[in-house]
């Protein structure tokens, strides 16, 4: 099986890998996966109290070269947008734009998991309930 | 110059030796003949150079050239081997012992034959990949009418004790079939001074052709016989029908008689660099090498990169480099490699694993290239591994409540 073109970029030159302060109110911290399943992610988002604008993103994966794809790519889709914007952020959309295919759809699924948990930390340290999500495609 | 990419999957399938070609290309267009022919040159010729690949390969693992029946390979081999056995000698009993590691074609003909009831047991490995001799001896039964445990292991290249098996096996009077795919043509494999009743071997994991391969049925003490699997026209003693692959039996002698000549050279220099390959790349923290390392092929070496997982490590250098690894990632199952679970591993090992597997053609020049670009790739992955950080932060990973998914 080989990789399309945005898979192996990503991979190869991969945005925002790094690590947020996890204990400021500011940060969102999500980690989702399981060493045993093969995929980790660790998704961050600092979000700016006054605006509600995610103003950076890091993450680290462990997993394979779609995972890393797939959450390289979150954390550029998330830089700029509200909260808001970034709840929707579907996993189909990750998929189309790295052109993974079916057996890699499960990081595309991880990676909106990520998105989703990190929020959840943002909103639950800040007093904020936290939201209830329906299942992503799979 | 040093040619990409380079190949270190030869535990998966070995490029054909030149000398074997050779010897294999009058077989297709002049001489084409039915070896089955009993009444024209064309098959008295075809018959002669079956009668004389037949003792090459005899030859290379001590047999007589009349205890090898050609298969299309080992898988098959392993079918009529286990299958054989147990419809041959139903009257003695249906209880097969066999164990975890065991290639699919091994595992799934013991799974099949359970429907058709027999009984099989399923010997757990230590933590080295070898059996419990005394398990073994344990499970044996008076019903007992095989014990099928392979001569190396495909994944891991760990040598399993045959003689020894062999031997308890004959103690309780049952018989010793070896899936032998890995070790024949690898390392001096002698049925009589191992106590080998059946085994299942393939010529393309020896610089030979694909699609044949031989199965060895001992004839004197005891003499052994295999119910046919597939019904015809009788050949290989009536043991396995089919008009024979003259070329590629001719191919399987000529890659038998190199092995047998150049194996001692091979051996030598291959399991340098094999050395070379794992000392350097176990100074890398926290990498493992899987398997006993005392009682191993001379080609093969299994280490898991902690914290890495192996697809993801591979990207870093498949367009350069090929090999396998024991994580499972493309596959729909998400499972890792069974082999290395049954090891005792923890599935984040085995999820993290590669398989190097060196061959007749691997060059210095290639190891060196192996070890920088695999010290390169689990250095940067680990910079952007989540279990990497926990881990130099002093997190208890195995603490943490995953959510599995």
């Amino acid at each position: 099986m080989a990789y399309s073109d945005k898979v192996i970029d990503h991979y190869s030159n991969p945005k925002n890998v790094g690590t947020l302060d996890k204990a400021s109110k500011s940060v969102g911290t999500g980690l989702v996966g399981a060493p045993e399943c093969g995929d980790v992610m660790r998704l961050q988002i600092e979000v700016d109290q006054a605006t509600g604008l995610i103003t950076d993103a890091k993450f680290k994966t462990f997993g394979c070269g779609s995972a890393i794809a797939s959450s390289s790519l979150a954390t550029e889709w998330l830089k700029g947008k509200t909260i808001d914007e970034a709840v929707k952020i579907d996993n189909m959309d990750l998929v189309e734009e790295l052109n993974l295919p079916p057996v890699k759809i499960h990081c595309s699924v991880l990676a909106e998991d990520a998105i989703k948990a990190a929020i959840n930390d943002f909103r639950s340290k800040n007093g904020l309930e936290e939201l209830v999500f329906e299942q992503s495609h799979v | 110059m040093l040619k990409l990419p380079i190949y270190l999957d030869h535990n998966a399938t070995t490029p054909m030796d030149p000398r074997v070609l050779e010897a294999m290309l009058p077989y297709f267009v002049e001489n084409f003949g039915n070896a089955a022919s009993r009444n024209h040159s064309f098959g008295w010729q075809a018959e002669e150079a079956v009668d004389y690949a037949r003792e090459q390969i005899a030859q290379l693992i001590g047999a007589d050239p009349k205890e090898i029946i050609i298969t299309s390979g080992a898988t098959e081999g392993d079918n009529l081997g286990i299958k054989g056995v147990f419809e041959m000698y139903a009257s003695k009993g249906n209880h097969i012992i066999t164990c975890t590691t065991e290639h699919k074609a091994v595992l799934d003909t013991c799974k099949h034959l359970e429907k058709l009831g027999a009984e099989v047991t399923y010997l757990e490995v230590q933590p080295d990949g070898l059996i419990d001799l005394k398990q073994l001896e344990a499970a044996m039964r008076p019903t007992t009418i095989l014990v099928a445990i392979m001569y190396a292991n495909n994944e891991i290249g760990v040598i399993q004790p045959v003689k020894e098996i062999s031997a308890i096996a004959k103690k309780h009077g049952a018989l010793f079939f070896t899936d032998a795919v890995q070790a024949v043509g690898k390392i001096p494999v002698d049925v009589n001074a191992d106590g080998i009743d059946i085994m299942a071997f393939t010529a393309h994991k020896m610089y030979g052709p694909k699609g044949v391969g031989a199965l060895y049925v001992r004839r004197k003490n005891p003499r052994v016989k295999v119910t046919a699997q597939m019904d015809g026209g009788g050949h290989e003693r009536g043991m396995r029908s089919g008009t024979l692959n003259v070329p590629g039996i001719v191919g399987f002698g000529k890659a038998c008689e190199v092995a047998r000549l150049d194996m001692a050279a091979d051996t030598e220099r291959i399991s340098k660099l094999r050395d070379k390959l794992e000392n350097a790349l176990t100074q890398i923290e926290e990498s493992y090498v899987n398997g006993n390392p005392a009682h191993r092929l001379p080609h093969v070496s299994n280490i898991s990169f902690k914290y890495v997982e192996g697809e993801g490590l591979m990207m870093g250098f498949n367009k350069d480099i090929a090999l396998s690894s024991g994580s499972a990632c493309t596959s729909a199952s998400l499972e890792p490699s069974y082999v290395l679970k049954a090891l005792g591993l923890g599935d984040d090992l085995a999820h993290s694993s590669l398989r190097f597997g060196l061959g007749r053609n691997t060059t210095e020049e290639q190891i060196d290239f192996t070890i920088k670009a695999v010290t390169e790739t689990v250095l940067k992955l680990r910079e952007m591994s989540p279990l990497w950080e926990m881990f130099k932060d002093g997190v208890d990973i195995d603490a943490i409540q995953w959510a599995h998914h």
